[in-house]
Protein backbone atom coordinates (compact mmCIF):
# COMPACT_ATOMS: atom_id res chain seq x y z
CA UNK A 1 0.00 0.00 0.00
CA UNK A 2 1.43 3.77 -1.04
CA UNK A 3 2.27 4.81 2.70
CA UNK A 4 0.13 8.29 3.11
CA UNK A 5 1.71 9.69 6.30
CA UNK A 6 5.53 10.06 6.97
CA UNK A 7 4.56 8.85 10.36
CA UNK A 8 1.74 8.31 10.64
CA UNK A 9 1.52 7.16 14.64
CA UNK A 10 2.26 10.75 15.54
CA UNK A 11 0.25 12.43 12.64
CA UNK A 12 -3.13 10.46 13.03
CA UNK A 13 -2.63 10.83 17.16
CA UNK A 14 -6.05 11.25 18.87
CA UNK A 15 -6.50 14.37 20.33
CA UNK A 16 -6.42 13.47 23.97
CA UNK A 17 -3.25 10.98 23.82
CA UNK A 18 -1.52 14.22 22.31
CA UNK A 19 -2.68 16.12 24.83
CA UNK A 20 -0.83 13.94 26.97
CA UNK A 21 2.05 14.00 25.14
CA UNK A 22 2.08 17.79 25.64
CA UNK A 23 2.00 17.94 29.17
CA UNK A 24 4.53 14.96 29.54
CA UNK A 25 6.70 17.18 27.52
CA UNK A 26 6.13 20.63 29.10
CA UNK A 27 6.30 19.18 32.36
CA UNK A 28 10.00 18.13 31.56
CA UNK A 29 11.10 21.04 29.56
CA UNK A 30 9.59 23.51 32.49
CA UNK A 31 11.87 21.66 34.87
CA UNK A 32 14.89 21.94 33.00
CA UNK A 33 14.55 25.80 32.05
CA UNK A 34 13.84 26.18 36.10
CA UNK A 35 16.85 24.36 36.91
CA UNK A 36 19.29 24.90 34.67
CA UNK A 37 18.59 28.71 33.06
CA UNK A 38 19.10 31.15 36.07
CA UNK A 39 17.08 34.00 33.58
CA UNK A 40 13.62 31.82 33.88
CA UNK A 41 14.40 30.33 37.01
CA UNK A 42 14.09 34.14 38.27
CA UNK A 43 10.70 34.49 35.98
CA UNK A 44 9.39 31.93 37.36
CA UNK A 45 9.95 33.40 41.07
CA UNK A 46 8.58 36.28 40.25
CA UNK A 47 5.63 35.19 39.33
CA UNK A 48 5.60 32.55 42.02
CA UNK A 49 5.20 29.61 40.14
CA UNK A 50 7.20 26.40 40.27
CA UNK A 51 7.50 23.42 38.11
CA UNK A 52 5.48 21.24 39.81
CA UNK A 53 2.71 23.74 39.74
CA UNK A 54 2.05 22.41 36.52
CA UNK A 55 -0.19 19.58 36.71
CA UNK A 56 -2.39 19.76 33.65
CA UNK A 57 -2.29 21.91 30.37
CA UNK A 58 -4.86 24.80 31.98
CA UNK A 59 -2.04 25.09 34.09
CA UNK A 60 0.34 26.58 31.39
CA UNK A 61 -0.94 30.14 31.13
CA UNK A 62 0.00 30.63 34.42
CA UNK A 63 3.78 30.49 33.28
CA UNK A 64 5.69 33.40 32.25
CA UNK A 65 6.25 34.08 28.61
CA UNK A 66 9.55 34.70 26.78
CA UNK A 67 9.86 37.83 24.79
CA UNK A 68 12.19 38.86 22.11
CA UNK A 69 13.58 41.47 25.17
CA UNK A 70 14.20 38.13 27.34
CA UNK A 71 16.95 36.76 24.14
CA UNK A 72 18.90 39.51 25.10
CA UNK A 73 19.27 39.32 29.00
CA UNK A 74 22.37 37.43 29.40
CA UNK A 75 23.15 37.73 25.53
CA UNK A 76 24.55 35.29 23.71
CA UNK A 77 24.63 32.43 25.48
CA UNK A 78 22.46 33.01 28.60
CA UNK A 79 19.47 31.28 27.79
CA UNK A 80 21.10 27.79 27.07
CA UNK A 81 19.87 25.17 29.50
CA UNK A 82 23.31 22.57 28.15
CA UNK A 83 26.89 23.66 28.37
CA UNK A 84 27.90 24.98 24.99
CA UNK A 85 29.89 22.01 24.21
CA UNK A 86 26.39 20.72 23.59
CA UNK A 87 25.24 22.74 20.56
CA UNK A 88 27.11 22.04 17.17
CA UNK A 89 25.21 24.99 15.32
CA UNK A 90 24.39 28.97 15.27
CA UNK A 91 21.75 30.74 13.92
CA UNK A 92 20.87 34.30 14.05
CA UNK A 93 17.24 36.04 13.18
CA UNK A 94 17.06 38.39 10.57
CA UNK A 95 16.89 41.22 13.32
CA UNK A 96 16.31 45.00 11.18
CA UNK A 97 17.74 46.85 14.34
CA UNK A 98 20.50 46.22 16.59
CA UNK A 99 22.06 42.93 17.74
CA UNK A 100 20.43 39.48 15.80
CA UNK A 101 18.57 37.15 18.37
CA UNK A 102 21.14 34.05 18.66
CA UNK A 103 19.81 30.54 18.63
CA UNK A 104 21.69 27.72 19.40
CA UNK A 105 20.91 24.12 18.06
CA UNK A 106 22.32 20.88 19.21
CA UNK A 107 22.97 17.64 16.95
CA UNK A 108 19.49 16.30 18.66
CA UNK A 109 17.56 19.75 17.92
CA UNK A 110 19.36 19.98 13.93
CA UNK A 111 17.83 16.20 13.51
CA UNK A 112 14.57 17.11 15.11
CA UNK A 113 13.77 20.03 13.58
CA UNK A 114 14.94 17.97 9.93
CA UNK A 115 12.34 15.34 10.91
CA UNK A 116 9.25 17.81 10.95
CA UNK A 117 10.27 18.94 7.47
CA UNK A 118 10.52 15.65 5.76
CA UNK A 119 7.17 15.04 7.25
CA UNK A 120 6.00 18.50 6.03
CA UNK A 121 7.36 17.83 2.64
CA UNK A 122 5.78 14.55 2.32
CA UNK A 123 2.74 15.56 3.46
CA UNK A 124 2.94 18.13 0.36
CA UNK A 125 3.26 14.91 -1.41
CA UNK A 126 7.24 14.81 -1.59
CA UNK A 127 9.43 11.67 -1.91
CA UNK A 128 12.77 10.61 -2.58
CA UNK A 129 12.04 11.14 -6.25
CA UNK A 130 12.07 14.91 -6.18
CA UNK A 131 14.29 17.60 -6.65
CA UNK A 132 14.68 20.48 -4.92
CA UNK A 133 15.94 24.10 -5.69
CA UNK A 134 16.46 25.44 -2.45
CA UNK A 135 16.64 29.07 -2.99
CA UNK A 136 16.43 30.84 0.39
CA UNK A 137 19.76 32.51 2.05
CA UNK A 138 22.43 30.01 3.38
CA UNK A 139 23.56 31.01 6.19
CA UNK A 140 23.10 32.48 9.33
CA UNK A 141 19.13 32.64 7.86
CA UNK A 142 17.39 29.66 9.54
CA UNK A 143 15.39 29.26 6.37
CA UNK A 144 17.82 27.49 3.53
CA UNK A 145 19.54 24.84 6.22
CA UNK A 146 17.00 24.08 8.19
CA UNK A 147 14.93 23.08 5.08
CA UNK A 148 17.90 21.70 3.56
CA UNK A 149 18.45 19.43 5.93
CA UNK A 150 14.78 18.29 6.22
CA UNK A 151 14.74 17.83 2.56
CA UNK A 152 17.75 15.37 2.64
CA UNK A 153 16.35 12.92 5.30
CA UNK A 154 13.45 12.64 2.96
CA UNK A 155 15.86 11.52 0.23
CA UNK A 156 14.90 14.36 -1.77
CA UNK A 157 17.75 15.86 -4.19
CA UNK A 158 19.04 19.22 -3.55
CA UNK A 159 20.47 21.64 -5.67
CA UNK A 160 21.49 24.52 -2.74
CA UNK A 161 21.01 27.15 -5.04
CA UNK A 162 20.43 30.14 -2.70
CA UNK A 163 18.84 33.33 -3.63
CA UNK A 164 19.41 35.51 -6.33
CA UNK A 165 20.78 34.95 -10.48
CA UNK A 166 17.87 34.55 -11.69
CA UNK A 167 19.11 33.43 -14.82
CA UNK A 168 20.85 31.19 -13.51
CA UNK A 169 18.04 29.78 -11.31
CA UNK A 170 15.94 29.00 -14.36
CA UNK A 171 18.52 27.51 -16.04
CA UNK A 172 19.22 25.01 -13.12
CA UNK A 173 15.58 24.47 -13.25
CA UNK A 174 15.81 23.86 -16.99
CA UNK A 175 19.07 21.41 -16.85
CA UNK A 176 18.20 19.21 -13.95
CA UNK A 177 14.58 18.93 -14.09
CA UNK A 178 13.68 20.63 -10.45
CA UNK A 179 10.38 19.88 -9.33
CA UNK A 180 10.12 21.77 -6.54
CA UNK A 181 11.69 25.28 -5.18
CA UNK A 182 12.09 26.87 -2.11
CA UNK A 183 12.33 30.22 -1.93
CA UNK A 184 10.15 33.78 -0.75
CA UNK A 185 6.80 34.51 -2.28
CA UNK A 186 8.31 37.58 -3.79
CA UNK A 187 11.01 36.02 -5.82
CA UNK A 188 8.46 32.96 -6.91
CA UNK A 189 6.90 36.40 -8.60
CA UNK A 190 9.69 37.51 -10.64
CA UNK A 191 10.93 34.13 -11.40
CA UNK A 192 7.53 33.23 -12.70
CA UNK A 193 7.91 36.75 -14.26
CA UNK A 194 11.17 35.99 -15.95
CA UNK A 195 10.24 33.04 -17.20
CA UNK A 196 7.48 33.96 -18.70
CA UNK A 197 9.46 36.59 -20.68
CA UNK A 198 11.92 34.37 -21.99
CA UNK A 199 8.91 32.43 -23.18
CA UNK A 200 9.47 29.12 -21.90
CA UNK A 201 6.99 27.05 -20.88
CA UNK A 202 5.73 25.65 -17.63
CA UNK A 203 4.81 21.83 -17.56
CA UNK A 204 7.43 21.64 -20.98
CA UNK A 205 10.55 23.56 -20.47
CA UNK A 206 10.16 24.00 -16.46
CA UNK A 207 8.87 20.87 -14.77
CA UNK A 208 7.87 22.02 -11.23
CA UNK A 209 5.78 20.49 -9.31
CA UNK A 210 5.72 22.04 -5.56
CA UNK A 211 6.89 25.63 -4.40
CA UNK A 212 7.38 25.72 -0.93
CA UNK A 213 6.88 29.79 -0.25
CA UNK A 214 7.35 31.44 3.02
CA UNK A 215 9.48 33.67 5.15
CA UNK A 216 7.41 36.83 4.35
CA UNK A 217 3.73 37.66 3.95
CA UNK A 218 1.36 37.42 0.49
CA UNK A 219 -2.07 37.57 -0.03
CA UNK A 220 -3.87 34.51 -1.44
CA UNK A 221 -4.49 35.83 -4.71
CA UNK A 222 -0.51 36.34 -5.30
CA UNK A 223 -0.27 32.40 -4.49
CA UNK A 224 -3.21 31.42 -7.22
CA UNK A 225 -1.28 33.66 -9.53
CA UNK A 226 1.99 31.84 -8.94
CA UNK A 227 0.35 28.74 -9.66
CA UNK A 228 -0.98 29.38 -12.44
CA UNK A 229 2.02 30.93 -13.44
CA UNK A 230 4.54 28.31 -12.96
CA UNK A 231 1.99 25.92 -13.02
CA UNK A 232 2.46 24.27 -9.70
CA UNK A 233 1.20 23.61 -6.04
CA UNK A 234 2.12 26.22 -3.48
CA UNK A 235 2.49 25.49 -0.11
CA UNK A 236 2.64 28.15 2.62
CA UNK A 237 5.48 27.02 4.86
CA UNK A 238 5.36 29.02 8.33
CA UNK A 239 8.74 29.49 11.01
CA UNK A 240 11.07 32.01 12.75
CA UNK A 241 14.37 31.08 13.92
CA UNK A 242 13.78 31.42 17.69
CA UNK A 243 11.52 28.11 16.83
CA UNK A 244 14.20 26.70 14.81
CA UNK A 245 13.74 28.17 11.68
CA UNK A 246 11.20 26.75 9.06
CA UNK A 247 9.04 23.49 9.48
CA UNK A 248 7.01 25.22 12.59
CA UNK A 249 3.84 25.43 10.17
CA UNK A 250 3.18 23.99 6.73
CA UNK A 251 0.18 22.99 4.62
CA UNK A 252 -1.13 20.01 3.70
CA UNK A 253 -2.68 19.31 0.17
CA UNK A 254 -6.28 20.65 1.80
CA UNK A 255 -4.08 24.14 1.82
CA UNK A 256 -6.90 25.15 4.03
CA UNK A 257 -4.22 26.72 7.08
CA UNK A 258 -1.23 25.71 8.69
CA UNK A 259 -0.18 22.47 11.10
CA UNK A 260 1.71 23.16 13.59
CA UNK A 261 3.05 19.65 14.62
CA UNK A 262 1.91 19.90 18.34
CA UNK A 263 4.40 16.89 19.32
CA UNK A 264 7.28 19.48 18.96
CA UNK A 265 5.30 22.67 19.60
CA UNK A 266 2.57 23.46 22.37
CA UNK A 267 0.64 26.47 20.87
CA UNK A 268 -1.34 28.96 22.38
CA UNK A 269 -2.91 32.01 20.78
CA UNK A 270 -3.42 35.07 23.42
CA UNK A 271 -4.48 38.58 22.82
CA UNK A 272 -1.77 40.61 22.62
CA UNK A 273 -2.45 43.15 24.93
CA UNK A 274 -3.16 41.39 27.90
CA UNK A 275 -2.03 38.06 27.53
CA UNK A 276 -4.94 35.97 28.00
CA UNK A 277 -5.95 33.52 25.86
CA UNK A 278 -8.26 35.01 23.50
CA UNK A 279 -11.96 33.51 22.84
CA UNK A 280 -12.80 30.37 20.39
CA UNK A 281 -11.58 31.41 16.66
CA UNK A 282 -10.41 35.02 17.67
CA UNK A 283 -7.52 36.38 16.32
CA UNK A 284 -4.55 36.69 18.54
CA UNK A 285 -0.97 36.65 19.33
CA UNK A 286 0.51 33.09 18.73
CA UNK A 287 2.64 31.94 21.34
CA UNK A 288 5.12 29.03 20.91
CA UNK A 289 6.74 26.52 22.90
CA UNK A 290 9.63 24.01 22.12
CA UNK A 291 8.91 20.34 23.26
CA UNK A 292 11.81 18.96 22.44
CA UNK A 293 14.60 21.05 21.74
CA UNK A 294 17.30 20.47 24.07
CA UNK A 295 20.12 23.12 23.91
CA UNK A 296 18.02 26.17 23.54
CA UNK A 297 14.41 25.64 24.69
CA UNK A 298 11.69 28.59 25.12
CA UNK A 299 9.11 28.49 26.22
CA UNK A 300 5.45 30.66 25.98
CA UNK A 301 7.66 33.00 23.18
CA UNK A 302 5.72 35.58 21.69
CA UNK A 303 6.33 35.54 18.07
CA UNK A 304 4.25 38.64 17.15
CA UNK A 305 2.92 36.78 14.94
CA UNK A 306 -1.33 37.24 14.30
CA UNK A 307 -3.58 33.91 13.52
CA UNK A 308 -6.43 32.16 15.00
CA UNK A 309 -7.28 28.54 14.93
CA UNK A 310 -9.24 26.28 12.85
CA UNK A 311 -10.73 24.13 15.20
CA UNK A 312 -12.50 21.85 11.96
CA UNK A 313 -10.77 18.39 11.50
CA UNK A 314 -8.33 18.67 8.66
CA UNK A 315 -9.71 16.65 5.74
CA UNK A 316 -6.24 15.11 5.48
CA UNK A 317 -6.71 12.81 8.49
CA UNK A 318 -4.00 14.91 10.49
CA UNK A 319 -4.85 15.38 14.59
CA UNK A 320 -2.54 18.60 14.46
CA UNK A 321 -3.92 21.54 15.01
CA UNK A 322 -4.36 24.09 11.65
CA UNK A 323 -3.43 27.50 12.36
CA UNK A 324 -4.51 30.66 9.84
CA UNK A 325 -1.74 31.42 7.23
CA UNK A 326 -0.61 34.98 9.28
CA UNK A 327 -0.15 37.50 7.52
CA UNK A 328 0.10 40.83 10.40
CA UNK A 329 2.35 41.37 12.76
CA UNK A 330 1.23 42.07 16.53
CA UNK A 331 2.69 45.21 16.32
CA UNK A 332 0.43 46.08 13.68
CA UNK A 333 -2.44 46.66 15.83
CA UNK A 334 -4.15 49.72 16.66
CA UNK A 335 -6.72 50.55 18.96
CA UNK A 336 -9.73 52.85 17.61
CA UNK A 337 -12.55 54.30 19.91
CA UNK A 338 -11.59 51.57 22.36
CA UNK A 339 -11.29 48.83 19.93
CA UNK A 340 -8.53 46.27 18.91
CA UNK A 341 -8.18 46.23 15.47
CA UNK A 342 -5.63 44.41 13.47
CA UNK A 343 -4.80 45.56 9.93
CA UNK A 344 -5.65 41.55 9.11
CA UNK A 345 -9.22 41.70 9.89
CA UNK A 346 -9.65 44.38 7.60
CA UNK A 347 -7.65 42.46 4.48
CA UNK A 348 -9.77 39.39 5.47
CA UNK A 349 -13.09 41.25 4.96
CA UNK A 350 -11.65 43.11 1.79
CA UNK A 351 -10.63 40.07 0.36
CA UNK A 352 -13.97 38.39 0.31
CA UNK A 353 -15.70 41.47 -1.76
CA UNK A 354 -15.97 41.32 -5.51
CA UNK A 355 -14.70 44.72 -7.00
CA UNK A 356 -12.03 45.44 -4.91
CA UNK A 357 -8.38 44.93 -5.83
CA UNK A 358 -5.42 43.49 -3.03
CA UNK A 359 -3.92 46.80 -2.31
CA UNK A 360 -5.41 48.53 0.97
CA UNK A 361 -4.46 51.00 3.41
CA UNK A 362 -5.51 52.58 6.92
CA UNK A 363 -6.06 56.17 7.69
CA UNK A 364 -6.10 57.40 11.13
CA UNK A 365 -6.59 60.97 11.89
CA UNK A 366 -8.57 63.87 13.92
CA UNK A 367 -10.01 62.56 16.87
CA UNK A 368 -10.25 58.60 16.22
CA UNK A 369 -11.82 58.59 12.84
CA UNK A 370 -10.69 55.58 10.76
CA UNK A 371 -10.35 55.93 6.98
CA UNK A 372 -9.92 52.85 5.00
CA UNK A 373 -8.37 53.35 1.06
CA UNK A 374 -9.82 50.16 -0.78
CA UNK A 375 -8.20 49.88 -4.61
CA UNK A 376 -11.26 49.32 -6.90
CA UNK A 377 -10.82 46.49 -9.17
CA UNK A 378 -10.69 47.48 -13.11
CA UNK A 379 -12.63 45.11 -14.18
CA UNK A 380 -15.48 46.20 -11.66
CA UNK A 381 -15.36 50.10 -13.27
CA UNK A 382 -17.89 49.84 -15.42
CA UNK A 383 -18.96 53.90 -15.78
CA UNK A 384 -21.93 53.79 -13.16
CA UNK A 385 -21.58 55.57 -10.36
CA UNK A 386 -24.65 53.71 -8.16
CA UNK A 387 -22.07 50.51 -8.64
CA UNK A 388 -19.36 52.57 -7.25
CA UNK A 389 -21.35 53.89 -4.09
CA UNK A 390 -22.85 50.61 -3.46
CA UNK A 391 -19.25 48.86 -3.17
CA UNK A 392 -18.63 51.86 -1.17
CA UNK A 393 -21.41 50.87 1.40
CA UNK A 394 -21.28 47.15 1.00
CA UNK A 395 -17.47 47.27 2.33
CA UNK A 396 -18.24 49.92 4.88
CA UNK A 397 -21.08 47.24 6.34
CA UNK A 398 -19.09 44.19 6.37
CA UNK A 399 -16.05 46.05 8.32
CA UNK A 400 -18.55 47.30 10.70
CA UNK A 401 -19.40 43.94 11.16
CA UNK A 402 -16.00 42.59 11.51
CA UNK A 403 -14.50 44.78 13.69
CA UNK A 404 -17.37 46.94 15.59
CA UNK A 405 -16.17 50.21 14.13
CA UNK A 406 -17.60 52.29 11.31
CA UNK A 407 -14.77 53.11 9.18
CA UNK A 408 -15.03 56.23 6.42
CA UNK A 409 -14.38 53.99 2.99
CA UNK A 410 -12.64 55.89 0.28
CA UNK A 411 -12.59 54.28 -2.74
CA UNK A 412 -8.82 54.37 -5.14
CA UNK A 413 -7.75 54.21 -8.16
CA UNK A 414 -5.80 50.72 -8.73
CA UNK A 415 -2.36 50.58 -8.43
CA UNK A 416 -1.99 53.78 -6.58
CA UNK A 417 -1.47 52.40 -2.92
CA UNK A 418 1.50 50.58 -1.75
CA UNK A 419 1.45 47.09 -2.94
CA UNK A 420 0.56 44.41 -0.23
CA UNK A 421 3.90 42.25 -0.82
CA UNK A 422 7.03 42.29 1.45
CA UNK A 423 6.69 45.13 4.33
CA UNK A 424 4.37 47.48 3.06
CA UNK A 425 3.00 50.48 5.91
CA UNK A 426 -0.53 49.48 6.07
CA UNK A 427 -1.42 51.58 9.09
CA UNK A 428 -1.26 55.31 9.02
CA UNK A 429 -1.52 56.99 12.47
CA UNK A 430 -2.33 60.91 12.24
CA UNK A 431 -4.04 61.29 15.46
CA UNK A 432 -3.83 64.16 16.96
CA UNK A 433 -4.36 63.37 20.95
CA UNK B 1 -27.23 55.21 -33.29
CA UNK B 2 -25.19 54.77 -30.55
CA UNK B 3 -21.92 56.52 -29.63
CA UNK B 4 -19.43 55.39 -27.73
CA UNK B 5 -18.33 57.61 -24.37
CA UNK B 6 -15.03 56.66 -22.68
CA UNK B 7 -15.85 57.03 -18.32
CA UNK B 8 -12.93 57.45 -16.49
CA UNK B 9 -12.77 56.35 -12.49
CA UNK B 10 -10.92 59.58 -10.43
CA UNK B 11 -10.03 59.29 -7.03
CA UNK B 12 -10.32 62.64 -5.31
CA UNK B 13 -6.69 63.59 -5.48
CA UNK B 14 -5.00 66.96 -6.39
CA UNK B 15 -4.15 67.20 -9.86
CA UNK B 16 -5.70 63.68 -11.19
CA UNK B 17 -8.15 65.42 -13.50
CA UNK B 18 -5.42 67.94 -14.92
CA UNK B 19 -3.69 64.26 -15.25
CA UNK B 20 -6.13 62.64 -17.13
CA UNK B 21 -6.54 65.58 -19.77
CA UNK B 22 -3.16 66.07 -20.04
CA UNK B 23 -2.61 62.34 -20.98
CA UNK B 24 -5.16 63.01 -23.76
CA UNK B 25 -3.55 65.90 -24.94
CA UNK B 26 -0.45 64.01 -25.36
CA UNK B 27 -2.04 61.28 -27.63
CA UNK B 28 -3.53 64.32 -29.64
CA UNK B 29 -7.18 63.18 -28.62
CA UNK B 30 -10.02 66.00 -28.87
CA UNK B 31 -12.87 65.98 -26.28
CA UNK B 32 -16.48 66.86 -28.01
CA UNK B 33 -18.14 66.71 -24.63
CA UNK B 34 -17.27 66.39 -21.32
CA UNK B 35 -19.12 65.81 -18.09
CA UNK B 36 -17.59 64.81 -14.26
CA UNK B 37 -19.89 63.25 -11.76
CA UNK B 38 -18.65 63.47 -8.33
CA UNK B 39 -19.02 62.32 -5.09
CA UNK B 40 -16.85 63.67 -1.60
CA UNK B 41 -14.10 61.15 -2.52
CA UNK B 42 -14.26 59.79 -5.99
CA UNK B 43 -16.04 60.80 -9.43
CA UNK B 44 -16.13 59.77 -13.09
CA UNK B 45 -15.02 62.15 -15.65
CA UNK B 46 -17.30 61.11 -19.02
CA UNK B 47 -16.34 62.41 -22.85
CA UNK B 48 -16.84 61.89 -26.08
CA UNK B 49 -13.54 61.79 -28.05
CA UNK B 50 -12.95 61.94 -31.81
CA UNK B 51 -11.33 58.57 -31.00
CA UNK B 52 -12.50 56.59 -27.99
CA UNK B 53 -10.46 53.53 -28.79
CA UNK B 54 -7.19 55.33 -28.99
CA UNK B 55 -8.27 57.29 -25.94
CA UNK B 56 -8.71 54.78 -23.69
CA UNK B 57 -5.02 52.84 -24.75
CA UNK B 58 -3.38 56.33 -23.64
CA UNK B 59 -5.38 56.53 -20.28
CA UNK B 60 -5.03 52.93 -19.63
CA UNK B 61 -1.20 52.91 -20.56
CA UNK B 62 -0.74 55.97 -17.57
CA UNK B 63 -2.58 53.19 -15.14
CA UNK B 64 -6.19 54.92 -15.58
CA UNK B 65 -9.30 52.90 -15.13
CA UNK B 66 -11.66 53.54 -17.67
CA UNK B 67 -14.53 51.87 -19.69
CA UNK B 68 -16.74 52.53 -22.61
CA UNK B 69 -19.82 52.77 -22.84
CA UNK B 70 -22.56 53.10 -25.29
CA UNK B 71 -24.90 56.46 -24.96
CA UNK B 72 -26.81 58.36 -27.53
CA UNK B 73 -25.87 62.22 -29.07
CA UNK B 74 -29.00 64.34 -29.53
CA UNK B 75 -29.76 67.09 -31.36
CA UNK B 76 -32.03 69.02 -30.05
CA UNK B 77 -34.04 72.40 -30.88
CA UNK B 78 -31.47 75.57 -29.67
CA UNK B 79 -34.18 77.70 -28.34
CA UNK B 80 -35.98 77.25 -24.58
CA UNK B 81 -37.73 74.39 -23.92
CA UNK B 82 -35.61 72.47 -26.34
CA UNK B 83 -34.70 69.53 -24.14
CA UNK B 84 -37.27 69.59 -22.59
CA UNK B 85 -39.41 68.24 -25.26
CA UNK B 86 -36.84 65.50 -25.59
CA UNK B 87 -37.60 64.48 -22.07
CA UNK B 88 -40.99 64.78 -22.30
CA UNK B 89 -40.88 61.88 -25.12
CA UNK B 90 -38.62 59.65 -22.66
CA UNK B 91 -41.06 60.63 -19.88
CA UNK B 92 -43.76 59.53 -21.68
CA UNK B 93 -42.14 56.70 -22.54
CA UNK B 94 -41.64 55.45 -18.91
CA UNK B 95 -37.73 55.52 -19.45
CA UNK B 96 -35.37 56.72 -16.61
CA UNK B 97 -32.38 58.97 -17.40
CA UNK B 98 -29.45 58.18 -16.09
CA UNK B 99 -27.43 61.44 -17.27
CA UNK B 100 -27.75 63.95 -19.75
CA UNK B 101 -24.60 66.74 -20.63
CA UNK B 102 -23.92 68.79 -23.56
CA UNK B 103 -21.61 68.85 -26.41
CA UNK B 104 -19.47 71.99 -26.99
CA UNK B 105 -19.99 72.28 -30.65
CA UNK B 106 -23.54 72.39 -32.52
CA UNK B 107 -24.74 70.59 -35.30
CA UNK B 108 -26.31 73.36 -37.61
CA UNK B 109 -29.12 74.98 -35.62
CA UNK B 110 -29.24 72.49 -33.05
CA UNK B 111 -27.58 71.78 -29.44
CA UNK B 112 -26.18 68.83 -29.08
CA UNK B 113 -26.38 66.76 -26.05
CA UNK B 114 -25.27 63.60 -24.58
CA UNK B 115 -27.85 60.97 -23.57
CA UNK B 116 -27.84 58.01 -21.29
CA UNK B 117 -31.05 56.21 -20.47
CA UNK B 118 -31.96 52.12 -18.67
CA UNK B 119 -32.83 51.37 -21.92
CA UNK B 120 -31.27 52.78 -24.67
CA UNK B 121 -32.54 50.46 -27.88
CA UNK B 122 -36.06 51.74 -26.92
CA UNK B 123 -34.76 55.29 -26.53
CA UNK B 124 -33.65 54.89 -30.03
CA UNK B 125 -37.07 53.59 -31.25
CA UNK B 126 -39.25 56.61 -29.63
CA UNK B 127 -37.23 59.52 -30.45
CA UNK B 128 -36.56 58.21 -33.91
CA UNK B 129 -40.76 58.01 -34.45
CA UNK B 130 -40.71 61.38 -33.00
CA UNK B 131 -38.25 62.95 -35.39
CA UNK B 132 -35.96 63.66 -33.22
CA UNK B 133 -32.48 63.92 -34.41
CA UNK B 134 -29.97 61.12 -33.31
CA UNK B 135 -26.18 61.25 -34.58
CA UNK B 136 -23.65 58.59 -35.42
CA UNK B 137 -20.47 58.04 -34.43
CA UNK B 138 -18.85 59.16 -37.47
CA UNK B 139 -20.85 62.82 -37.30
CA UNK B 140 -19.55 62.89 -33.55
CA UNK B 141 -15.90 61.83 -34.63
CA UNK B 142 -15.79 64.66 -37.50
CA UNK B 143 -17.54 67.11 -35.87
Amino acid sequence: MEKKYYNPEIELLPREELKNLQLKKLQKIVRKVYNKVPHYRKKFKELGIKPEDLKSLEDFKNFPFTTKDDLFVDYPFGLLAEPLEKAVRLHTSSGTTGKPKAIFFSKKDIWAQAKLIARALFMSGATSQDILQNSMTYGLFTGALVMHYGAELLGILIIPAGPGNTERQIELMKTFGTTCIHMTPSYALYVATLIQEKGLKPGKDIKLKRAYLGAEPYSEETRKKIEEMLKVDVFNCYGLSEMGGPGVGFECPAKRGLHIWEDAFYVEIVNPDTGEPVKEGEIGELVLTTLDRTTMPIIRYRTRDLTRFIYEPCPCGRTHIRIERPLGRADDMFIVRGVNIFPQQIESVLMGIKGVAQNYQIILEGYDEMIVKVEINRDFFDGRIERLLKLRDEITEELRKAIQVRPKVELVEPGTLPPSEGKAKRVIDRRTL
Amino acid sequence: MKIKQISVFLENKKGRLYEALNVLAQAEINIRALSIADTSDFGILRMIVNNPEKAKEALEGAGFTTKITNVLAVGVKDKPGGLAEVLKILYEGDINVEYVYAFVEKSGEEALVVLRTNNLDKTIDLLQQKGVKLLDSKTVESL
